[in-house]
């Protein structure tokens, strides 16, 4: 069945919430509104307002209040708006639910799931278009998650509401309308297991969330040029599934790293980083990043695009890594 | 109350009392290290509060934390132990002084980011509820937190869900150096703060564990019975220093001002309320401290003999397997 990826949410939510009462949704109008982004559309008829409760503009104190409530036992979903607005939670996630478990020696846990959209969409400006992943991967305590596609989002959002243990689960705004295959029924995606979203023998791209979608069509234009692109999905950030990144470097021998967020000890910093240590004789030239420009995301659409990877950047970036084409213009100074 | 009920208050207090006097000691020998927080000054509100609730009920507290672990019944070996860093301490040594957590008490923790457990209350509040069971939440904090982000968003919250929690506000006049003066704009009567939410608040003496624990008795049931959360201002006064790297006084305030506070200690007035109104001979109260010596120099005992915890126990706890 073809579904948008913000019905696949909806629809691992609705199955995890009918399996188990103690999970709940909580979050800035994810009831009555039906959702910001209409994610959890139907929720508050179906599950009412006890399982699916409508907050004050109150991110530290929601996202405090889910925590103690999953220190008590219950498995909450916090929506956040944006994760731009997690910012203001971010002691919440950073102090009390990455660290309970461990400051407790293992007396408490706290399986909550803290998801909602993330990276820019159309123009929003520099405080709403921001791909914080690599904050929250930086975290030991944290599970962070960036599925793709619509068939990823739901399996792995089930897996995250079913774990233990805190979990950031980052939807890109624009893919919520994207559309994918997804199964009938009850399915998982483990965590921490990536996935090869296409199959290739020169090069092999590490891409995730909406970059995945961005290395997709890159690839389809750089096997027009002959050159055959192997791309890697690690779907969950952290924990990272290096294995997998590694068996296709194995294979390539070259590694172009895509994502949306700042270059600066960005998520590919780390991810070159894993990848030197455990497959360095593999390569057979440095590996390339691709990021977002080191610069608050500007308004204006030519500025804005200037700022985001797109398609036409990653090619270059496999194109020079293959030595078949000059440098791509650097965007970081 | 009968004899045997005012004894124990004694008993909690005392030993709690006994308990930091022998921190701060084990501190200046470097058995205990980083930081350290004495609760000497404040016993009779985490005893007469936690006096008033049941066992299922939860506490939850801040980073000056043995006091309220202590008072919820936590085995003073396991505490002494946890802040010498062993592995038979409460948390295995990863928690520390100020990150207390005896789970099988409800003891949800210390936490040590000023303002930041007050919601994490609101949210044990919310679970209790929403398991329909009649649990109560103590949230103890300082006066410290009170003009934090994070205390205003838990009060507005609680208020509009009705959560039966009670924020009690230890009121020690000082956010370590600070004066309350300087810090909370309603420092003359700051339960007001609470009743701007809605949430009904009271102001009782903290140094009257009776005064204390009676209050709550009265608090407590209407929490309970779903009349939303509760607002304590429990007055105060820290008798030793914010923490062991500042002197009892300090350059806050002066020696006269600490001598004088400490003419009300919370322990000698329940002693002589109990010799005066008959309810304890010297004899019970001799007992009571022979008992409490004991237990201290068991857990010092215990705590030195136990071992640190191996190096590869590091990595255990960061996720719940």
């Amino acid at each position: 069945m073809m579904i948008s990826y913000r019905d696949a949410l909806n629809q691992a939510m609705r199955e995890e919430m009918r399996r188990d009462d103690r999970v709940f949704l909580i979050g800035e109008e994810v009831g009555h509104y039906q959702g910001a982004f209409k994610v959890s559309k139907g929720f508050v008829e179906e599950f009412g307002p006890q399982r699916v409760l409508d907050t004050p503009i109150t991110e530290a104190g929601f996202t405090g209040l889910a925590i103690g409530a999953a220190m008590a036992g219950l498995h909450p979903i916090v929506e956040l708006m944006t994760f731009n607005f997690g910012i203001l939670a971010l002691d919440q996630i950073v102090n009390n639910a990455a660290k309970i478990r461990y400051m407790s020696g293992g007396q408490l846990s706290v399986p909550i799931v803290i998801r909602g959209p993330g990276s820019a969409a159309h123009q929003l400006g520099a405080q709403h278009s921001q791909s914080l992943e690599a904050w929250f991967c930086h975290v030991p305590g944290l599970k962070v998650m960036a599925p793709a596609t619509p068939y990823d989002a739901k399996g792995l959002l089930k897996s995250a509401i079913r774990d233990p243990n805190p979990i950031i689960f980052i939807e890109a705004q624009l893919l919520y309308g994207t559309k994918g295959e997804v199964g009938e029924g009850d399915y998982t995606i483990p965590i921490g297991k990536a996935e090869v979203k296409r199959q290739g023998q020169d090069v092999t791209i590490v891409a995730y969330s909406k970059m995945l979608l961005v290395a997709l069509e890159a690839a389809e234009d750089l096997a027009r040029e002959g050159i055959d692109v192997e791309i890697v999905d690690p779907r969950t950030l952290k924990p990272l599934d290096v294995e997998a990144v590694v068996a296709s470097v194995k294979k390539t021998g070259r590694l172009v790293i895509v994502e949306e967020g700042w270059r600066f000890a960005g998520l590919g910093a780390q991810i070159a980083d894993s990848v030197y240590e455990r497959a360095f004789d593999y390569l057979d030239g440095p590996i390339v990043r691709v990021t977002g420009a080191d610069v608050p995301m500007p308004y204006t659409r030519s500025l804005e695009d200037a700022a985001i990877p797109d398609r036409v950047r990653v090619m270059a970036a496999v194109r020079q890594i293959l030595g078949k084409g000059q440098r791509p213009i650097p965007h970081h100074k | 109350m009968d004899r045997q009920d005012f004894l124990s208050l004694y008993r909690h207090m005392l030993l709690i009392r006994r308990f930091e006097e022998k921190s701060a000691e084990m501190y200046a020998l470097a058995k205990i290290a980083g930081f350290l927080h004495l609760y000497i000054g404040e016993e009779a509100i985490a005893v007469g509060a936690i006096a008033a609730i049941e066992p299922d009920d939860y506490v939850i507290s801040s980073y000056r934390d043995h006091g309220h672990c202590l008072a919820r019944g936590s085995d003073p070996r396991l505490v002494m132990a946890e802040l010498f860093g062993k592995a038979t301490g409460l948390c295995k040594g990863k928690g520390g002084s100020m990150h207390l957590v005896d789970a099988a008490r409800n003891f949800m923790g210390g936490y040590a980011i000023v303002g930041g457990h007050l919601p994490l209350a609101t949210g044990l509040a919310f679970a209790a509820q929403y398991q329909k069971r009649d649990q109560v939440v103590l949230c103890f904090f300082g006066e410290g937190a009170l003009p934090t982000g994070q205390a205003h968003e838990a009060f507005n919250l609680a208020a509009l869900w009705k959560l039966p929690v009670i924020f009690i506000c230890e009121n020690n006049r000082y956010g370590m150096g600070t004066p309350v003066k300087k810090a909370v704009a309603l420092y003359s009567n700051i339960a007001e703060t609470a009743r701007s939410y809605g949430i009904p608040a009271e102001r009782v003496d903290g140094m009257d564990v009776l005064a204390v624990q009676t209050l709550m008795c009265v608090i407590v049931p209407k929490v309970r019975s779903a009349q939303g959360p509760y607002f304590v201002e429990a007055t105060t006064y820290r008798f030793m220093g914010h923490s062991m790297a500042d002197p009892a006084h300090g350059h806050y305030r002066t020696k006269e001002e600490v001598e004088e506070e400490r003419r009300r200690d919370p322990l000698a007035l329940l002693r002589r309320t109990m010799l005066d109104q008959n309810l304890a001979g010297d004899a019970d109260l001799k007992l009571v401290e022979r008992d409490v010596t004991e237990a201290i120099a068991a857990a010092v005992k215990f705590a030195d003999e136990s071992p640190f915890p191996p190096r590869d126990a590091l990595y255990e706890h960061v996720y719940d397997e």
